[in-house]
């Protein structure tokens, strides 16, 4: 390892009720790049939390550079050098590229009217934005900006700090895959110019790609330290859970009677002129790939009916399906689980129980008021059914994991007999363990007879659920990869718009 | 429920105090008028909790009591229509404003508070325009019937209370215990979400409108006979903005989502027992204002306080599961 710039030694914190961090160390050289994982309440935010000011430890000691270093607040963390990059981005979109790297230390000339000198600040910033490899004017408003851009401005801000450590919270987590791949090599330009970087990421294929040392934690713990050469899929995820994880993927018989759902001609606002066929089998997963922005959701909330398709036919076991509103969906049993479960997916400040039965209260009333006991019931059985963890079912969605989360938005379908169910992106923000149980609840579903649809960014889970693959390529569809067909490149060259590897039809 | 209690302890305290600083406030006249006064208010001010509890708001009211006080008293005055003839007709007007306020609220996806304060200053200009900017009355005979319904008391206790306690149980199950009721809390507070479980979002937000105009009409006639002269460019002016006190020291949030219909009832009681007392202790009326600005800001820090020593409270308890921690609490 490279002479330590930092070294966290025996850290230790404790939250009302929850020993969040116990023991645990992490060092880092300079030049290098950690990768930090663990299931999600590992403890990962807490220990970062520390490092970047915003919370303090109990015990254990910081030191950069050999010396003992008292971070006590944000401005503290900024002061000796740690940028943290939160995954929630901290950016102000009214303003321009350069007023946000340089918020609350703009260059200022006039005296003591302190006028913001426009010119410097952005040619500055144009600077610290081309050692990213970015060439944006600084003027430019962040709000024009993707996702992945205002990313790179945050790391340009935390580099006009004189950043030497930089602390990535989940980066990738919303970036499309070319995003991703530009994200990696910034990573390794960074680290070729001397900065370090703890990355911490759910993505463990990633880990292999940028980090040179993976460090774990279990519980608040030290789990264990993988070396470059030891970093693998199987090695991280038996430290992070703490034993092997079987049936990771399972794949199931397959469809057993084609086209049970018929998606024909559908076209959605977002992309008017494309038009987007395709079926999906009784018991039949079918995985819908493409990058970020292929228009996957867009299908997904079209056939869901919350915004109408233009144009296109649904059909559901021969028959035509009218679907104009989420109700008509509802009604001829097409569920969507959608991407963003916090928006969309549940009222979270709303109870387990009236989450549960939001989509169809009426059943659970008599003479036109809802009766609590039938809804406790049936919400309680739900719960118990998917082994959904919370305390009762009375207590609020927000206090759950994002696995737990996710479960009851899928209890909530699984209450009203699904026919169809669409999954948009169903792991994001969810742990190593409670992913392998939605997969599992995914192919159970499907071994009832349930046609599912499953969109995800993620190759591995394609790859790993799927037992035909669609891709969609800027709102067209590219094609359909049957099961022997799938590979990493074969789905990729679909999703860049280019044509089949092998001649396909 | 917690919030109720709360304010109905403060609610008893105040009382407690008034009739102790000043005895003539048990007096029998005194409380029938403050239930008269409690009846009237609350009536709407249950409205305006519901457009509330949709992360709405209705500024409307006031100038809408205006323009249809003038206008009851035309039709009955001067055009002689039967009066059940003219109450439909006035209510029947109200909920029209109100069908209109939520078409453009949800149709046209205009902010409630700009639609309604449009509607503030239309109906004020229309109410003022149709009487010629002369006052309107009922005059001092006359109407029995409908008098008697605004007016008049059952075993003492004044009529606008009665139906203040009718339209609160009506109310209080269409909001506590309805799918619709649930649908409404649930649209206020992810608007979303609840799109995304098939519930039709702009009609439930739409017809919270037209609820609270509905009920609008109902306190505006009882308003109208009580003052028994309305003249158009004052009457009602502000009455919203004590709607909105009393749903907000109820326990309504401008958020959405959240409320109930005992707190706004308990709201609409504190907010006129202050009035009360500072017409009894003898505090010069133009502080009347100020009085009850101070108290509502008083009342919603307390809140505040008392609402964050609980979510502290319920922390270091423990079973507020941090997603993942060590020690996790038994499955459901």
């Amino acid at each position: 390892m490279p002479s330590a710039l930092l070294e966290v030694q025996g850290i230790t914190k404790r939250f009302p009720g929850v020993l969040a961090l116990d023991n645990v160390s992490l060092a880092v050289g300079a030049g290098e790049v950690v990768g930090l994982i663990g299931e999600n309440g590992a403890g990962k935010s807490t220990l970062m939390n520390i490092l970047g000011g915003v919370i303090q430890a109990d015990a254990g000691s910081i030191r950069l550079d050999g010396r003992a270093a008292a971070i006590r607040t944000v401005s503290d963390a900024i002061a000796l050098g740690i940028g943290f990059i939160h995954q929630e981005l901290n950016v102000l979109d009214n303003l321009d590229v350069a007023g946000n790297i340089f918020l609350g230390r703009e260059p200022v000339w006039g005296g003591p009217l302190r006028l913001v000198s426009r010119r410097e600040m952005f040619t500055r910033a144009e600077e610290f934005l081309k050692r990213l490899g970015l060439d944006i004017p600084g003027s430019t408003p962040l709000g024009q900006l993707s996702l992945a851009h205002q990313q790179m401005v945050e790391i340009a801000k935390a580099l006009s700090q004189d950043a030497r450590l930089i602390i990535m919270d989940e980066p990738t987590s919303a970036l499309t895959l070319s995003e991703t791949e530009r994200l990696l090599v910034t990573v390794r330009d960074l680290r070729a110019q001397g900065v370090s970087i703890i990355y911490i990421s759910h993505r463990l294929g990633e880990m292999g790609r940028c980090a040179d040392r993976v460090v774990v934690l279990r519980d608040g713990r030290n789990a264990g330290e993988l070396g470059r050469g030891e970093i693998n899929h199987q090695a991280m995820v038996r430290l992070m859970v703490g034993r092997d994880l079987q049936d990771w993927y399972v794949h199931g018989s397959g469809a057993k009677a084609p086209r049970y759902f018929e998606v024909r001609g559908l076209r959605t606002r977002a992309h008017p002129a494309c038009e987007v066929s395709f079926d999906v089998g009784r018991g039949e997963v079918l995985g819908l790939a493409g990058l970020v922005g292929a228009g996957r959701s867009e299908v997904a909330q079209a056939i869901f009916g919350v915004d109408a398709p233009l144009a296109g036919e649904v059909r559901l076991e021969g028959k035509t399906v009218r679907i104009q509103s989420a109700r008509d969906a509802i009604r001829a049993r097409i569920y969507l689980v959608p991407e963003d479960r916090r928006r969309a997916g549940l009222v979270t400040e709303m109870t387990v129980r009236e989450n549960i039965t939001m989509p169809d209260l009426w059943r659970y009333t008599v003479a036109g008021l809802v009766r609590g006991a039938k809804e406790t019931a049936a919400a309680g059985a739900q719960c118990a059914a998917l082994r959904v963890k919370t305390p009762s079912v009375e207590a609020k969605v927000l206090n759950l994991s994002g696995g737990n989360q996710q479960k009851v938005v899928l209890a909530k379908w699984l209450a009203l007999e699904p026919k169809v169910l669409i999954f948009d992106e169903p792991t994001r923000g969810i742990d190593v363990g409670a992913k392998a149980e939605i997969y599992r609840l995914m192919r159970d579903l499907a071994e009832r007879g349930v046609a599912i649809l499953m969109i995800s960014s993620e190759l591995d889970e394609i790859l790993g659920v799927s037992d035909r693959v669609a891709v969609m390529h800027e709102g067209a569809l590219t094609g359909i990869l049957e099961r022997r067909e799938c590979s990493e490149e074969a789905i990729m060259h679909l999703a860049v718009g280019q044509c089949p590897l092998r001649s396909a039809s | 429920m917690k919030k109720e209690v709360g304010i109905f302890v403060l609610l008893l305290a105040l009382c407690a105090v008034v009739s102790i600083m000043d005895p003539r406030f048990v007096s029998a006249a005194n409380l029938q008028n403050q239930a008269r006064l409690i009846g009237m208010y609350g009536v709407f001010s249950i409205g305006m909790g519901v457009v509330i509890v949709t992360a709405g708001i209705d500024l409307s009211v006031g100038s809408i009591f205006a323009l249809q006080g003038v206008l009851l008293s035309m039709m009955l005055r001067e055009w002689h229509w039967p009066w059940p003839l003219a109450v439909a007709a006035v209510i029947g007007g109200t909920m029209a404003l109100g069908t209109l306020h939520g078409a453009l609220v949800t149709v046209a996806r205009l902010q409630p508070f700009i639609v309604t304060l449009c509607g503030l200053l239309f109906y004020r200009g229309a109410a003022r325009f149709i009487a010629s900017d002369e006052a309107k009355g009922f005059g001092a005979e006359g109407f029995g019937m409908l008098r008697e319904l605004a007016t008049g008391s059952i075993a003492g206790v004044p009529m606008p209370f009665v139906a203040l306690v009718a339209i609160a149980v009506l109310m209080w199950v269409v909001l506590h215990r309805s799918v619709y009721g649930r649908y409404l809390f649930a649209v206020g507070r992810n608007e979303d979400a609840a799109r995304y479980s098939g519930i039709n979002s702009r009609l439930i937000i739409a017809s919270a409108y037209v609820v609270a105009a509905a009920l609008a009409g109902i306190s505006g006639i009882l308003i109208a006979f009580y003052t028994n002269s309305i003249s158009p460019s004052g009457h009602g002016t502000f009455y919203e903005l004590y709607g909105i006190a009393a749903a907000v020291l109820g326990g309504c949030s401008l958020r959405g989502g959240e409320g109930s219909v005992i707190g706004i009832v308990i709201g609409t009681a504190l907010l006129q027992v202050l009035r009360n007392l500072v017409n009894l202790l003898g505090i010069p009326s133009s502080l009347e204002f100020a009085v009850m600005g101070a108290v509502i800001l008083a009342g919603v820090m307390v809140d505040q306080v008392l609402m964050q020593r609980r979510q502290s409270r319920l922390a270091t308890k423990g079973p507020r599961e941090p997603a993942g921690a060590p020690k996790r609490p038994g499955e459901c």
